[in-house]
């Protein structure tokens, strides 16, 4: 493996573990969205992400940083053609994190209600954005080049939204499957986010499934790779998927958590596996993109050294997380 | 006053922006239009402006937080705990906000300016990977430090914070870095309008970084010792004259009256360096428009016709600051075509603002240092703490006109003599709607976040002491 291939893996690990840190935060909040009356479950949502979701969102800025930094082109090619999502999603990446903060802040009724409204709200739609994004790449409406793509179609068509879709599914199924047992250490029943992991489960599953169609019609090559040489990574995701509802029905909340990452990882795995060494489809490569040498191995020092600091603390952080104290007051 | 500045530095900029070809109905990417260009620069300059306040509390208010805790732990004193205390909880509103706020500008460097990033992106990236390695180190640490207060002991729990304030400085120092990289780009060769033979490292430490890193940290450092410490000024003249209060005002003010006449010297310092590496830009911010020996220090004034009107005159005080000569030549604005010249406005107006607010927190910090000196207490007279509640927004305003004398002063170059701002805009249409809604965005991002600060200030408990309590 060569240093851009290896930046390249080490971009993609930071992106895997956005959507399984990060994105289970945006879940909590789609669960404090649809959580009508009982307030309970916000009270949970919030004591789990609370110590967390500032260090988990850092991986979006590590991905977009190794990104500029590793394969510029590529970087500005995404950034201007999905100008428009992507200014959605950080707008609600704005109002997430503050309104999160402020609804802790404030103790009057209404201010709660109005910041917890705007937190919850814009913890769907930040997914959703990001989702399209991920979609106009795969299905190659993003051409190397500044906005040389369309600006609208780009991210409105049938990819983009299947991808919007799934990415607020996945986020809302991992937290539901992580509170589970944030509720039984909180000494509350982890029913309700039972219940709720193997609907979304079920419902991901099947939207995951019904993809496979539209990327058939929509983008016939990431359906190519995913139907050869991603394969393994797609079985491996149903499989895992299905083993989670097992654990689940089963209740076993922590092995669940286990399972459930892979399946996520593994969907994760099978875009890039799909439309290697393509970084832009139908033809932009890694290696047409990737920074000089010089750039890749000083970075990778860097990411490297960092990670030798970062992990051991991220590892206390969560640690000390699990052993918070619930607060039910 | 911020944002008034800011549309007043875009607007004086329209020399850059008739490079553009005009194209408001192109539906395919073309060059960006002068509207576009305009809502791009605006965009950057609000969110930017916005989060370099957060920013400067991120960096500076660790630092005395850690040693009020310290302070407490070590003397057992409630006054100090309650200090750090509230302080904590502050410090956690702020840095969630400037977190978002910080993280839509890497966002922006791709969105508003993809031209810079396409050709660049790699040689400035170092620094961010840096940055990013401070900023999950801060995060991390955060959440730490605030949500285990009482699982931890006293040390330990001491000893998390620490990590937090050496990360918010070293973040400082890699994003200035870069920033100072695009005044002084370095460290790579051109060929075919791609770059090769890229050196991080020489980017990274570019001729502009160590004035323009040492400059930044100390005024963040003053922003945070001088914003805390006129809340409590205004706290005292309301009439909480006790204890508490007191500390928490002479504690930060202290901080900013030490560093106050450094930041003089190493503002005179980075002057210095603009005179030898970008005169074009020290003369736009002392509106200095012909090349001359004697030149003299002009402050205020307005800039038209190629000349500088109506400001008060030092006679050969620029030439002395330059070269402590009066028959030191200054390089003067006519060195460069009129098309690479800054806007002189904004820029000098900038710059005295920033140079007079400085002087003021010096005779400030002077006035509390003589009075504690005859006789160890606060001035009697309530002007003292009325000028010092105005230096805790002054130390923010001397911030931002600091920033737009060296972001304006660069124009019309994103990488100085590299590359032009035009060049690195976004060609996609419809930059300005974006701005506007980016615009209202931050308008109720700053009622949301003034609200819940002075709410957080109000319910201030003055005693019993609850929090401390359980330690």
């Amino acid at each position: 493996m060569d240093a851009a291939q290896i930046l390249l893996v080490v971009m993609w690990v930071g992106l895997t573990l956005y959507a399984l840190l990060g994105g289970a935060d945006f879940g909590g909040g789609v669960w404090d969205l649809l959580a009508g009356r009982e307030h309970q479950n916000r009270k949970l949502i919030e004591h789990a992400i609370g110590p967390v979701w500032e260090a988990n969102h850092v991986w979006l800025i590590f991905v977009l940083v190794v990104l500029w930094t590793g394969f510029p082109p590529v970087f500005a090619a995404i950034m201007s053609t999905l100008y428009i999502p992507l200014t959605l999603a950080a707008l609600g990446i704005i109002f997430r994190g503050s309104a999160f903060v402020f609804r802790k802040a404030s103790t009057e009724w209404w201010q709660q209600r109005l910041f917890g409204a705007s937190f919850a709200i814009s913890s769907v739609l930040t997914p959703f954005f990001l989702g399209t994004v991920a979609g106009a790449i795969a299905s190659g409406r993003v051409p190397p080049g500044l906005a040389a793509g369309n600006l609208l179609s780009s991210w409105v068509n049938p990819t983009s939204m299947y991808g919007g879709v799934l990415a607020v599914g996945v986020c809302a199924y991992l937290a539901a499957v992580y509170l589970c047992d944030d509720a039984v250490r909180a000494g509350l029943d982890p029913a309700g986010f039972r219940r709720r992991a193997i609907g979304t489960g079920i419902v991901v599953g099947v939207v995951a499934l019904a993809g496979i169609a539209v990327l058939r019609l929509d983008a016939p090559a990431l359906f190519a790779g995913l139907t050869h040489r991603a394969l393994p990574a797609v079985v491996a995701s149903a499989a895992m998927g299905i083993a989670s509802l097992g654990l689940l029905l089963a209740r076993a909340y922590l092995l669940v958590r286990v399972t459930a990452i892979l399946a996520v990882t593994a969907v994760m795995w099978g875009w890039p596996l799909a439309q290697y060494p393509v970084m832009l489809p139908p033809a932009f490569t890694y290696r047409q993109a990737a920074a000089g040498p010089e750039v890749l191995v000083v970075t990778l020092i860097v990411l490297g050294v960092g990670a030798l600091l970062v992990l051991p603390a991220i590892a206390w952080l969560l640690a000390i997380q699990r052993r918070l104290p619930y607060d039910s007051g | 006053m911020m944002s008034a500045a800011v549309v007043s530095a875009a607007m004086a900029s329209d020399a850059v922006m008739s490079d553009a070809v005009m194209s408001p109905l192109a539906l395919a990417a073309g060059p960006a239009s002068p509207a576009d260009m305009l809502a791009a620069r605006l965009q950057m300059g609000l969110s930017l402006g916005w989060h370099i306040i957060l920013a400067c509390l991120g960096v500076g208010m660790p630092g005395l937080l850690l040693f009020v805790e310290w302070r407490a732990v070590r003397t057992g004193d409630a006054d100090l705990m309650l200090l750090a205390r509230r302080w904590a909880k502050a410090i956690g509103v702020l840095f969630a906000v400037g977190a978002v706020s910080g993280t839509i500008l890497s966002f922006e460097m791709g969105l508003l300016w993809p031209g810079l990033m396409d050709v660049y992106g790699q040689v400035i990236g170092v620094p961010f990977a840096m940055e990013g390695v401070a900023f999950f180190i801060e995060a991390i640490f955060l959440g730490i430090y605030l949500y285990a207060w009482d699982r931890l002991s006293p040390r330990t729990h001491l000893l998390s914070g620490v990590p937090i304030a050496i990360a918010g400085v070293s973040s400082a120092f890699f994003v200035v870095a870069a920033n100072a990289w695009m005044n002084q780009p370095r460290g790579f060769d051109l060929e075919n309008g791609r770059v090769t033979r890229v050196d991080p490292w020489a980017a990274m430490f570019n001729p502009a970084t160590p004035p323009q890193t040492i400059h930044m940290i100390v005024a963040a450092f003053m922003v945070a010792a001088f914003a805390t410490a006129g809340v409590y000024a205004v706290a005292l003249l309301r009439g909480h004259r006790d204890r508490y209060h007191r500390l928490g005002f002479l504690i930060p003010f202290t901080l900013g009256a030490v560093l106050s006449p450094i930041q003089i010297v190493v503002g005179d310092y980075a002057a210095k360096f603009l005179a030898e590496y970008q005169p074009a830009k020290l003369a736009a911010a002392e509106g200095l428009f012909l090349t001359r020996s004697h030149a003299p220090l002009s402050l205020g004034g307005i800039a038209y016709g190629d000349a500088l009107h109506y400001a008060v005159e030092i006679p050969s005080g620029l030439s002395m600051l330059v070269g402590f000569s009066p028959a030191t030549v200054v390089k003067g604005l006519d060195l460069v075509p009129p098309r690479d010249r800054a806007p002189v406005n904004p820029v000098h107006l900038g710059f005295d603002t920033m140079v007079g607010i400085g002087f003021f927190l010096l005779l400030l910090s002077a006035w509390l240092a003589l009075t504690w000196w005859r006789r160890r207490d606060l001035p009697r007279s309530p002007w003292f703490l009325r000028l010092a509640a105005v230096a805790g927004v002054a130390a923010v305003v001397a911030v931002e006109a600091g920033w737009i004398v060296t972001e304006v002063g660069r124009q019309p170059w994103i990488a100085y003599g590299r590359m032009r701002t035009v060049e690195a805009v976004n060609p996609a249409p419809g930059l300005w709607i974006g701005f506007l809604i980016v615009a209202l965005v931050y308008v109720v991002l700053t009622v949301a976040t003034v609200y819940v600060l002075r709410r957080m200030t109000r319910t201030a408990p003055v005693r019993p002491f609850a929090p401390q309590e359980r330690d």
